[in-house]
């Protein structure tokens, strides 16, 4: 008996220290990733990274300006066509349920939302860059968007859904119409919830790379938006993928410029924003 | 009523970029789907020099690094989120949660880079030469160790979905009612076999969601794998040979393929992907949502 009692006690603390293990294990390639980043792109960081376009291999002092814009260009359009539409179906979702086509939009955003974002870039190609017989930022944007819709859409319904209905109906009470009391007391009870989800989508689609493979493309000089164009991750990819030592560095600096914007996006969003309130997953 | 007009558009917008998804795949793989026909998923030869096409060295890559991956972040995650739930105080718990949150967010190109300049050279020297001197009998561990393959691939995978397996089975736990938890404890269980015994089968439903929403990840995971996998389309038994995947060999060859049945043999293997992750995802959230309203039935 007192054998048996001391086995189900060592299973118990050998489990539970295993456990500890386990979540400290994970964590710490967290840590690993970051301080990795830190050192061998902060090595290879320096000032014309952010200023001059991309060198040929063995020449030194090239920079991924171009990237950098190309970025900024083909995340903020996709945020400029994916935010609104996201956002305004997630206001469908919390505030005028129809049981039965609320419920399969709902199932249907978390379905695309987990479809593969190569599958993705794979609609994007076949809807702009054959139509247009060009690779383009456009492309890119559109691939991009179609991953941030249903992010946002949930989010936005999850948040929209967390305000209290005593203000709805209070509102309501007072006379105001449906959109009146969304536009005026739903959205801005919400609105921090939704903000901190719109970054959070913008954030995970700006280090999407695979969808910008056959959309986007990539460019060594400065792109446009019927042009093929570069952008961070594309650029680390190629230059991660090369043969040359120089190129290496500089896909450790991209990647340290690009995981600084997404985690500083993802921290201030949680941590700031989004005090108190817990975020749920897209 | 012009506000529902105007959002129900723009819900309906969604079903509508789900159908347009499934149209272009149906009409992009056509030309592929009348000339190979079933042979397609059955052969597992890939030359487009003389336009064969075979999707069982993808389909068969994309499933052994997606299993094997499973096979390490399942234990390791429900381990993590048992911890997070069951034993870490509220604040510590919600602190490393939020670090494991970030894990998440980090782009899987930097995933990729980071396996090919850290990872491969470790699998290269140390990890597989070892493998294969205490395990080289076993087919599974044979062949040259090239640092990139199956395993490396499943290994990058593994951590990449160790944070969703986390974060739905940590909610999963956190929905299970406290009395099951005393009861379990009061009738003279360890804290261990009330976890395991009480709360983890109470759990399991959304415990198994989480394990097919990691499997779908893994399963459409592109540039890191793309990165690591060795690009080889070879079917092998040994975890150490360098394979290929469907999201891998879409990303590599499709702006290089010419011709007309090509291109259309990539976008069908796109379609195949869709399909995996499709059924995959909707078991997953079907399991997920019946959790969650168990737990909010309470």
């Amino acid at each position: 008996m007192n054998g048996l009692l001391m086995r189900r006690k060592i299973v118990n603390g050998v489990m539970l220290s295993l456990t500890g293990i386990f979540t400290f294990l994970t964590i710490s390639v967290l840590f690993l990733i970051l301080g990795y980043l830190v050192y061998y792109g902060g090595r290879s960081l320096d000032w014309h990274f952010f200023t001059r376009l991309p060198l040929s291999p063995g020449e030194k002092g090239g920079g991924m300006a171009n990237a950098i814009v190309g970025t900024v260009q083909i995340v903020g359009m996709a945020a400029l066509i994916g935010l609104p539409i996201g956002f305004l179906a997630g206001v469908y979702l919390a505030e005028f349920e129809d049981r039965r086509f609320a419920s399969l939009v709902r199932y249907v955003a978390d379905l695309l939302n987990g479809i593969p974002s190569i599958v993705v870039g794979l609609l994007a190609w076949s809807l702009v860059v054959v139509p247009m017989r060009r690779f383009s930022a456009l492309a890119g944007s559109i691939a991009l968007s179609v991953m941030l819709v249903p992010i946002v859409t949930r989010q936005t319904e999850q948040f929209l859904r967390e305000v209290p209905s005593t203000l709805r109906e209070g509102a309501l009470a007072l006379g105001a119409s449906k959109w009146k009391m969304i536009a005026t007391v739903v959205v801005p009870a919400g609105s921090k919830g939704v903000l901190t989800g719109m970054i959070l989508g913008v954030a995970r689609i700006a280090g999407e790379s695979a969808p910008l493979l056959f959309t986007s493309l990539n460019n060594q000089f400065w792109g446009g938006l019927t042009q093929p164009t570069a952008s961070l991750p594309q650029m680390i990819y190629t230059h991660a993928i090369s043969a040359y030592e120089d190129w290496h560095q500089q896909a450790w600096a991209a990647g340290l410029v690009l995981i600084t914007l997404v985690l500083v996006a993802n921290i201030a969003a949680r941590l700031v924003l989004a005090r108190g309130i817990s975020v749920p997953r897209g | 009523m012009v506000a529902r007009l105007i959002t129900l558009a723009f819900a309906a917008a969604i079903l509508l970029v789900a159908l347009l998804l499934v149209r272009q795949l149906w009409i992009g793989s056509a030309a592929a789907r009348h000339s190979l026909g079933f042979g397609f998923l059955r052969s597992s030869e890939w030359n487009p020099v003389t336009e064969k096409f075979g999707a069982l060295p993808f389909i068969y890559g994309t499933v052994v690094t997606s299993v094997v991956a499973l096979l390490i972040s399942v234990p390791l995650g429900l381990g993590a989120a048992i911890f997070l739930s069951e034993l870490a105080p509220a604040g510590v718990s919600n602190g490393m949660t939020f670090l494991i949150e970030l894990l998440a967010a980090i782009p899987s190109v930097i995933y990729g880079m980071l396996a090919i300049f850290t990872l491969v050279p470790l699998m290269r020297n140390y990890v597989e030469p070892f493998l294969k001197t205490t395990l080289g009998r076993l087919p599974l561990f044979q062949g040259p160790a090239y640092g990139v393959g199956y395993l490396t691939a499943a290994m990058i995978l593994a951590v990449m979905t160790i944070p969703f397996i986390i974060s739905v089975s940590r909610e999963s736990l956190l929905a299970v009612p406290r009395e099951q938890r005393e009861a379990a404890l009061a009738l003279g269980a360890t804290r261990w076999e009330s976890t395991w015994q009480v709360v983890v089968p109470y759990a399991k439903l959304g415990i198994l969601g989480s394990v097919f929403l990691g499997l779908a990840r893994a399963l459409g995971e592109t540039m890191a794998v793309t990165m690591v996998i060795g690009n080889d389309p070879k079917i092998s038994a040994s975890l150490l040979a360098p394979g290929y995947t469907i999201a891998a060999v879409i990303a590599n060859e499709f702006t290089e393929a010419t011709g007309t049945i090509y291109p259309s043999a990539l976008v069908e293997l796109g379609l195949v992907l869709f399909g995996l992750t499709i059924v995959i995802n909707g078991v997953a959230r079907l399991m997920i949502m019946a959790t969650t309203r168990k737990g909010s039935r309470r």
